[in-house]
């Protein structure tokens, strides 16, 4: 199936674009069923954002499609491996996210 | 310095103490696991307690410390002689940090550092291939301390603090970040484990991206206490469901735990398992009892299949024994927490303002009892009676108080015997005994350097090269003791050895040279020998940096003055020598028995007192008289402090002992025992002879305290020097000394 073009997340994945980042990433979702995320330039993230990301998993999940997420920024992964969520995430992509400065 | 810091250096410098001693044990046995875990735990005791105050420099190396102790106990590396000197020079370095640290400095000075460094290349060297940093961070997720392999189960982390959080639905719009609360937890302790708990949030139609659905499981292992933990959540307090197990909870509080939790027991457990908090075996037993369960007969009416909480506690058994090294391990934990328990930190001026207190007491009752008898009211002065002895109960405890064992000075000195032994390419043994005898505390921190000089001396000038030693017959081990005992309310530290004694000839010779001695003095053998605690002496040709410059014995002799005490040596030549230091018991109040000479009264510790004689006609002329048989030397207290006034017709004489020698001491009356609070003479008397203190008697008067030590130099000095011109050997026995 081919996969259409990444997602790319602008905002920051905090509290005050939760609603809105809500309905586009869900969005995103019900019209692929491989989506990819492209969170390279999320500055911040805190829980609503970390959040916002297991929903989006698990919505994924129960309609039987894929998220990937292909690039993380600093910030991102910072609060996936605090919250020691890489593995439940299984992205492999979390690797070169050690490279991003 | 904060308190925290203060209780921080102070533990750990008894850590430190406990890895000294169980390193010097490693050379001996180095196959014994529990030794080599004792000194891992007090080393990454000392770590743990250096994050949490966030001091970096301790933390840093010991750390690199802690990687040599973990290879060792992983079997990767062999104990080895190089091995042990390395870390004995580790613990020393960590106690000079400590004092960096105490000193309030920010971080060690260049010498110290360079020290540092080099002690890390060699501790790499030792672990192998100088690798890239070995493991910072690795070390950091599971706590090696405190992971107990039980049997295929995995690891647990027994000593953490477990919390478990979920926060509540309104704490993001309150304006809070759960992450922030967690972070900032990490700055109390070292977090372990974290899972984050996200099975709350619900399908995407009702999740409110607003709302918080996520909880946290969380193994911290930290030295705060749970009010501290409480108070990271102070914020939310009223809106997360907050459970805190202390460090060590036993099973059942784990699965209570689990009942209390929204989500399903099953995950829980998993949860519980990949932060550490349980075994997977007790998981897959718990699991394992589920299906059985479940597969049994569904016959008997509710098919209720048990909780995994419910069958853990059922299996503690299993538990038991699937773990067992766990449960000794944590006993073990347990049995020195609960010793911890049973002691109580006070500090020492409490300790001593309670003293004054207590001479107060004794003074003031001293005062009743004398009003009470010249009431002549028989209710009163037994009122009084009563009370005086409860004084003399308070005194005792209280006394009791300051003691402690010599033990822990002593061992000491197996380190101090170690490095000197090996520098000197000597083999000595250290014998200690006599640990249990208990003194007065500042007496044990006053005793440590005069102690450690005498042993140096032993060690360098008494024990003789293995060579020698084979020659002369004797083992090539050396020995050198250190014994403590009581002896009529005193305490005796000998310190003695089996090497090749002093050499009477040289010391002579020695003496006569430096002019401590003239010509054609006649000296008796023990005070030849005593002549080592002279100013200037000494009789080792070549200065070593232990001892031997000459500046040691007198010092060593002033010190143990300075304590009311006294220092003397016997020697026999080519089988060792022995130094004895005599000790009052306590420094601040005392048994005294009370004498009168004309109006004034003086008290003589009742401790040194041996008997009292009646001398209707004491012998004029002549300073000693006939005691059954023994000539004993006499002083007339009278004559000693110029009292006026006509001595009564009968006179007694009260017999002291000290250091092995009697000596009489004539006064006009006896008065009888008096409890004796010392009081310090000032700084107007430093040269009064024959004065020890002074103290207050109950009618308000002034006694002064006699020195017996002093005394009975004095006595037995006087005897010398009128007789030996007459003599070629003295009879009479000798003081040490002047």
């Amino acid at each position: 199936m081919p996969s259409s073009q990444p997602l790319t997340v602008t905002e920051d994945l905090t509290i005050y674009h939760a609603l809105e980042l809500k309905e586009k990433l869900l969005d995103a979702l019900s019209q692929t069923a491989d989506l990819e995320l492209n969170l390279a330039q999320v500055g911040e993230m805190d829980t609503a954002g970390l959040q916002l990301l297991v929903l989006l998993k698990k919505e994924a999940q129960r309609a039987g499609k894929c998220v990937r997420i292909v690039a993380h920024s600093q910030a991102v992964s910072a609060v996936v491996e605090f919250c020691n969520m890489a593995a439940e995430f299984g992205d492999p992509l979390l690797i070169p996210a050690h490279e991003t400065p | 310095m904060d308190e925290i810091t203060g209780v921080f250096i102070q533990e750990s410098r008894e850590q430190l103490a406990e890895m000294e001693s169980g390193l010097l044990r490693l050379e001996q046995d180095p196959e014994d696991q529990d030794n080599i875990n004792s000194i891992f735990r007090a080393a990454h005791t000392i770590k743990g307690g250096s994050g949490v105050i966030e001091c970096h420099f301790i933390e840093s190396f010991t750390h690199r410390v802690e990687n040599l102790l973990d290879a060792l106990r992983n079997g990767d590396l062999a104990v080895t002689s190089t091995l042990a000197t390395l870390l004995l020079e580790c613990c020393d370095h960590m106690g000079c940090l400590l004092d960096v640290l105490g000193a309030e400095a920010s971080e060690p000075d260049a010498e110290l550092q360079a020290r540092g460094e080099s002690l890390t290349e060699r501790l790499k060297v030792l672990l192998g291939a100088p690798t890239t940093a070995p493991a910072s961070s690795d070390m950091t997720l599971h706590d090696p301390t405190v992971e107990v392999e039980s049997s295929g189960g995995g690891i647990v982390v027994t000593d953490s603090w477990h919390i478990s959080v979920r926060f509540g639905e309104n704490v993001l719009r309150g304006g809070m970040e759960p992450l922030s609360f967690i972070r900032y937890l990490a700055s109390l302790g070292e977090i372990v484990g974290l899972e984050t708990i996200t099975d709350a949030i619900p399908a995407a139609a009702e999740m409110d991206p607003e709302s918080c659905y996520i909880g946290f499981e969380i193994q911290l292992q930290t030295r705060s206490s749970k009010a501290d933990i409480e108070r990271v959540f102070d914020f939310v307090r009223d809106e997360c469901d907050l459970h805190i197990l202390p460090p060590n909870s036993k099973l059942s509080e784990y699965i209570k735990r689990i009942e209390e939790l929204p989500e399903d027991s099953m995950r829980l457990g998993e949860i519980l398992v990949r932060c550490g908090a349980l075994t997977q075996t007790e998981i897959d037993q718990g699991l394992l009892n589920q299906e059985t369960a479940c597969a049994g007969p569904s016959t008997d009416g509710a098919p209720h299949s048990p909780q995994l909480g419910e069958i853990l506690v059922d299996n503690k058994v299993v538990h038991k024994e699937l773990v067992e090294a766990a449960v000794v391990k944590q006993t073990q934990v347990n049995d020195k927490k609960a010793k911890e328990a049973r002691l109580v930190r006070v500090q020492a001026d409490k300790l001593d303002q309670l003293i004054d207190l207590v001479g107060e007491l004794v003074i003031a009752g001293a005062s009743a009892n004398l009003l009470a008898q010249k009431s002549r009211q028989a209710g009163l002065v037994e009122a009084t009676s009563v009370l005086s002895r409860l004084v003399e109960n308070i005194r005792d405890s209280a006394l009791q108080l300051r003691m402690v064992q010599i033990g822990d000075t002593f061992t000491r000195f197996n380190r101090v015997v170690r490095d000197v032994s090996k520098e000197l390419g000597k083999e000595i043994d250290l014998q200690i005994s006599g640990a249990e005898t208990e003194l007065d505390k500042t007496v044990v921190e006053k005793i440590g350097d005069p102690l450690m000089h005498l042993v140096r001396n032993s060690l360098d000038h008494g024990i003789e090269p293995v060579a020698l030693r084979l020659e002369r017959g004797k083992p090539a081990c050396g020995r050198v003791s250190l014994n403590a005992f009581h002896d009529s309310g005193s305490i005796v530290i000998e310190v003695s050895d089996d090497g090749g004694g002093l050499n009477k000839n040289k010391i002579s010779a020695k003496a006569l040279e430096r002019g401590i001695i003239q010509p054609g003095q006649q000296l008796s053998e023990a005070e030849i020998v005593n002549l080592i605690f002279e100013p200037g002496f000494s009789t080792v040709d070549k200065v070593s940096n232990l001892s031997g410059r000459g500046v040691g014995m007198d010092v060593v002799r002033r010190n143990i003055q300075a304590l009311r005490g006294a220092v003397n040596v016997t020697s026999v030549e080519g089988q060792g020598s022995t130094f004895s230091i005599h000790l009052p018991l306590t420094l601040a109040i005392i048994d005294g028995f009370l004498v009168g000479v004309g109006k004034a009264a003086y008290v003589i510790p009742l401790d040194t007192v041996v008997e009292c004689i009646e001398q209707k006609e004491p012998p004029t002329g002549r300073s000693f008289l006939n005691l059954r048989g023994e000539a004993l030397p006499f002083i007339r207290l009278r004559d000693l402090f110029e009292i006026e006034g006509t001595p009564p017709a009968r006179e007694s004489i009260v017999v002291i002992q000290f250091g092995g020698q009697k000596a009489g001491i004539v006064v006009d009356q006896l008065m009888g025992e008096f409890q004796t609070v010392i009081k310090p003479l000032g700084v107007m008397f430093p040269h009064l002879q024959g004065i020890g203190g002074s103290t207050i008697l109950g009618s308000g008067e002034v006694a002064l305290i006699l020195d017996v030590a002093a005394l009975v130099r004095i006595v037995s000095q006087s005897e010398e020097q009128k007789f030996l011109p007459e003599r070629n050997t003295p009879s009479l026995p000798v003081h040490p000394g002047n």
